[in-house]
């Protein structure tokens, strides 16, 4: 896979819309040359030969650390809603969703 | 009360002698914190009435001959979950957040009558090198006010080495507590990955993050290492490896002890009077009876690029929790969800925090992930066998900690990939999850130069016997940075 | 132009553990709004996950009774999407590692046996709840942020709205023996969501899918399918496209409605959470956990049929719901005949249940109960006539051994005492035993109707035409 090609503005513009930021104009153009540099740099790894290397994800010296299915009442509930910026009733409130196609 | 000549178990002793009460060492602590917060700017939150109600607390019960740590006041990095204590990581998102709960380390620290003393800036979400993406302003180092302290725990290092704070707990990523602690002229140790309880600590690498003490001396250092680590439920990546006392090898010599000086640690990009700083250092070694010879660590020039994709990466997702909606900072004149999300990210987070978000969501999405975040994963695996394969037949290795000194403040903060190779020597560190301290070596034009000194994972204990056995061979870490007038 | 349809389904299926996937807060519902909530469920600076082993175990099982296997080594991966239920930003998910892979479970439609094989199962958390109100804002409560789900999804094998009912029907049964889950849709612990393509027969590429979401009843997943299939239909034979689109069921109208069009693939950003250690299943975990998994539906039929008697069809019917099986073998275990069981839950007891539109579990109706008013039948104390009363008090939680008897409702079976009244009873009535001389039948009948009249019901209506036949025939 090549990665040399080059990223746009609009690239960029594409990322930060993931990423939930906006960016004038100005920023955009500063935010795509300093990332353009540093995909130039991270680009150095293609000299590194990587056939049938495994990736490492993580380097805990744990596996099948797991919890006993025993639950705890945390009562946290007023102190949580109380860090809130807006709550009603108990409940979060943010403004309306309009897209409701939920995730799972 | 500055803490330049005096350990923690000489501090103990007073306060079992009662030469002094713990309210006494904290108040004359906090004063002179605040002394000098207008110039270093330390601290983002200075936790005066609590720190003095516990001391009198622990004055009433009595200082517990058993426990070196009862009553000593200590800094903790604000990116470090305090329970009733403000924690900002040093961002607008989190300007007024106060936590509802403790971080394990903090836990630990209350469990041995540890009193926080306050909470020390830091660059954004631990995101830099030098302290200067505060949202809080930046730190002044004070060996030369004009000059960054490093980063991100520059607050930490910078109270430490100002002998305002007797230690401090920082977060090391890629370099964030060992690189500060060179600059400053401390002791500052990463621990082994799953050594500390990352619960509380908030998350920038999850992989690579890990919290770490930062102290005047090796023994301190070891010393608070010892009340911090260890196994926790709540961190599934914590080790259950049983914890020794880190400071057991303290004292005894280093004769024949087989050390490694990888020859990419002495090459390009690093600064000839720290090169000369670490020849010195390698002949304190050699006199001592080390063993130290060349070996190559090929692969650790692609550490820094392997390191801002992967940490990166871990840090877009990790941040996305800040939107606004639970805690932390919302947007004003929001209408709509979508403006919560943007407006409230947009204005919460800094353009180095941005920055990093837009290459890790950048490295993870559609058609970047093979090219980008798994190559990335393969080359760290690569390093980790680079670091294997020298460890079969060394105790340690050594090297700088930074390429140079501590630099002026201003100099890079716009010039991210100059800035990012400042980390080169201590990335690969946090990548294989060794653990690793800096400690004082020498100077270069009056300002501190750090030794690194790397061991196996878990051997925290043989890179504590090394940097004792260096620090008793040598005076650095006994100067300290005259503040008057500077 | 014919058609062939294609339909995949992703099913959620909310697991009953104690506690949430990766947090301590207990899984409940019906609780106030964020009562069952803590830091890690809020996703606050700093927490971590803490993987639930009974969620491991629980798909282990799904895994196990969906012919699965048991993927050995695992990892969770986040998947990354903003949405104001989704306290994090990211799912804790399974993508690379499913815990299970390539099973199957049996259909029958129209008496057509068919095997759906299952693609891949995962284990995932859930998340809250938002509530959309018409005042400009939407309300979020995360009680439901953090429990765990297996979300099982099908190979396209499914060729129908009806074999996608059947489909649902088996694993809805079989996730439900395991006692995972409770599997209730109208409850939301089972979830549906379906796509579905058609294509010209002989085609070999699959046409473009319309998905449907958020569906509340396999039988509107089945109208809605079909609806769809016809839609699709349409517009293929007018020579237009199907467009990708997410659509929504109506069930006023029985149409599906157009909920948005899929611009492009959603960008997840999916990578291993680095949060977690690795699982690995080994072969000794595997069997613990079977040994402690109940009997699937297939093996207890066989052993109804073969060891206790009981008919296909009525081993079928009592297989249905684990609540019903279960409830049939404890009655057994209290020593009631198995065929005279089993005919008193297809009969009486559901007829109950479908009156009251109420689950087994709900009753007030005990295996135990029922079993002793089996027995009494069993043993003529009562008779099945009774029976109808007894039911009736068991329906309300009486005892029916001690009901029985305090109401007086004992059947009268003891010859010594019925032999008296009989033979008054034809006493009395010349005329009858002039009939029954006559060969008229109805007399038999009217003159039980007198003794039954005068024993209030309570005599064995066996007993009483043996005697009364003897005595009619000596006259
Ligand atoms: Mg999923
Ligand atoms: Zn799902």
């Amino acid at each position: 896979m090549t990665t040399e090609n080059n990223i746009t503005k609009a690239d960029v513009a594409h990322v930060a819309s993931l990423a939930k930021l906006k960016f004038n104009d100005n920023e955009l153009e500063k935010f795509t040359g300093q990332i353009e540099d540093i995909i130039d740099m991270v680009n150095t790894l293609n000299e590194v030969d990587t056939d049938n290397v495994k990736p490492t994800f993580n380097v805990t010296d744990q596996f099948n650390r797991m919890r006993e299915d025993v639950a705890v009442r945390s009562g946290d509930k007023e102190a949580l809603l109380a860090n809130a910026p807006d709550t009603e009733n108990g409940f979060i409130r943010v403004p309306a969703i309009l897209d409701e196609s939920e995730e799972a | 009360m500055k803490f330049f000549d005096i350990s923690v178990s000489e501090l103990h002793q007073k306060l079992v002698d009662k030469e002094l009460t713990v309210t006494e060492l904290v108040s004359q602590t906090l004063d002179q914190i605040e002394a000098d917060q207008k110039v270093l700017n330390d601290f983002i939150t200075i936790n005066r009435t609590d720190a003095l109600s516990k001391a009198k607390e622990i004055d009433e019960k009595g200082i517990d001959p058993d426990n070196i740590w009862a009553g000593i006041p200590i800094a903790v990095k604000d990116n470090i979950i305090t329970k009733g204590l403000k924690t900002t990581a040093a961002s607008k998102m989190l300007g007024n957040f106060t936590p509802i709960y403790d971080a394990t380390v903090v836990e630990r620290l209350q469990a041995h009558d540890v009193i926080i003393i306050g909470k020390t800036n830091m660059d954004e979400f631990a995101m830099g090198g030098s302290t200067e993406t505060s949202f809080f302003g930046d730190t002044h180092n004070p060996w030369d006010h004009t000059k960054v302290p490093g980063g991100s725990s520059g607050g930490s290092a910078t109270t430490v080495s100002a002998g305002n704070s007797i230690a401090a707990l920082g977060s090391d990523t890629g370099g964030s507590i060992r690189q500060p602690a060179s600059y400053t002229g401390i002791v500052g140790v990463k621990p082994t990955y799953g050594r500390i309880s990352r619960y509380g600590l908030i998350a920038f690498g999850s992989s690579l993050d890990q919290i770490g003490p930062m102290t005047r001396s090796v023994e301190d250092n070891a010393a608070l290492l010892n009340i911090i680590a260890g196994l926790d439920e709540r961190d599934l990546t914590s080790s259950d490896k049983e914890v020794p006392d880190f400071a057991s090898k303290i004292g005894k010599d280093i004769k024949g002890m087989k050390i490694g000086l990888p020859k990419e640690y002495l090459g390009e990009g690093i600064d000839e009077a720290v090169k000369a700083v670490i020849q010195e250092a390698v002949q304190v070694l050699t006199d001592l009876g080390a063993v130290v010879e060349e070996i190559s660590l090929p692969r650790s020039n692609y550490g820094v690029a392997a390191y801002y994709i992967i940490g990166s990466s871990e840090a877009s997702s990790n941040l996305q929790r800040f939107d606004g909606i639970r805690y932390g900072y919302r947007a004003d004149d929001v209408k709509s969800l979508e403006d919560v999300y943007v407006k409230t990210r947009s204005e919460g987070f800094g353009d180095e925090v941005k920055r990093r978000i837009m290459l890790g969501t950048y490295s993870l999405s559609a058609g970047s992930y093979d090219a980008y975040f798994k190559k990335a994963a393969q080359v760290r695996t690569l390093i980790i066998n680079d670091f294997n394969q020298v460890f079969e037949n060394y105790d340690l290795i050594i090297g700088p900690t930074a390429p140079t000194p501590a630099y002026a403040i201003g100099a890079e903060v716009d010039d991210p990939t100059t800035m990012y190779m400042n980390d080169i020597l201590t990335i690969p560190v946090n990548l294989a999850g060794l653990p690793a301290m800096s400690l004082p070596a020498g100077f270069v034009d009056g300002m501190p130069v750090g030794l690194q000194i790397i061991a196996k994972p878990f051997d925290e204990e043989t890179m504590y016997q090394a940097g004792a056995a260096f620090e008793k061979a040598t005076d650095f870490h006994q100067k300290h940075p005259e503040m008057e007038d500077k | 132009m014919n058609f062939k349809t294609t339909i995949g389904l992703e099913v959620h299926i909310e697991l009953k553990t104690n506690s949430k996937i990766f947090s301590p807060s207990p899984v409940e519902f019906g609780d106030q709004p964020n009562a069952n909530t803590n830091v890690i469920d809020w996703g606050y600076p700093g927490v971590l996950p803490q993987t639930n082993k009974g969620v491991v175990e629980a798909g282990m099982m799904a895994a196990k009774a969906l012919h699965a296997n048991i993927t050995k080594t695992q990892h969770f991966d986040r998947k990354n999407y903003f949405y104001p239920d989704n306290p994090k930003a990211y799912q804790v998910t399974q993508a690379d590692t499913p815990i299970g892979t390539d099973g199957w479970i049996e259909i029958e439609v129209e008496g057509k046996k068919k095997k759906v094989g299952i693609a891949e199962m995962h284990i995932e958390e859930d998340a809250g709840k938002n509530t959309h109100n018409p005042n400009g804002y939407s309300y979020v409560d995360l009680n439901r942020q953090g429990t765990p789900l297996i979300e099982i999804v099908s190979k396209p094998d499914i060729e129908s709205p009806d074999e996608a009912y059947a489909y649902l029907e088996a694993l809805r049964q079989r996730i439900q023996f395991t006692g995972i889950s409770d599997v209730k849709m109208e409850e939301g612990s089972m979830r549906v969501d379906v796509n579905i393509s058609i294509r010209p027969i002989g085609s070999e590429q699959y046409g473009t899918k319309a998905e449907l979401k958020n569906i509340n009843s396999f039988n509107f997943v089945r109208k809605g399918l079909a609806f769809e299939e016809k839609r699709q239909q349409k517009i293929l034979l007018a020579g237009g496209e199907v467009r990708p689109e997410t659509r929504r069921y109506d069930e006023a109208s029985g149409e599906t409605i157009l909920m948005r069009v899929k611009e492009g693939a959603d960008d997840y950003r999916y990578f291993p959470e680095p949060d977690l250690p690795s699982i690995t299943i080994s072969d000794e975990w595997i069997k613990d956990v079977e040994a402690k998994m109940p009997e699937m539906p297939g093996k207890r039929r066989a052993r109804y049929v073969n060891e206790l008697g009981v008919t296909d069809y009525d081993a079928m019917v009592l297989t249905q719901t684990k609540e019903m099986s279960d409830f049939f073998e404890a009655a057994i275990n209290y020593g009631a005949d198995a065929k005279l069981t089993a005919n008193y839950l297809m009969g009486d007891v559901n007829a109950y249940l479908n009156d009251q539109k109420m689950d087994l579990q709900d009753t007030k109706i005990t295996p135990e109960n029922l079993a002793n008013m089996v027995k009494m039948i069993s043993d003529e104390t009562i008779s099945s006539k009774i029976a109808k009363k007894v039911f009736k008090a068991i329906t309300q939680g009486e005892e029916p051994t001690a009901w029985v008897k305090a109401k007086g409702l004992v059947q009268l079976s003891d010859p010594a005492v019925l032999t008296p009244i009989i033979v008054k009873t034809v006493d009395d009535n010349e005329q009858s035993v002039a009939d029954f001389k006559n060969g008229k039948d109805r007399a038999v009948g009217f003159l039980v109707g007198q003794i039954m009249k005068q024993t209030k019901g309570q005599a064995n209506p066996k007993v009483v035409n043996q005697i009364l036949m003897k005595e009619l025939n000596s006259r």
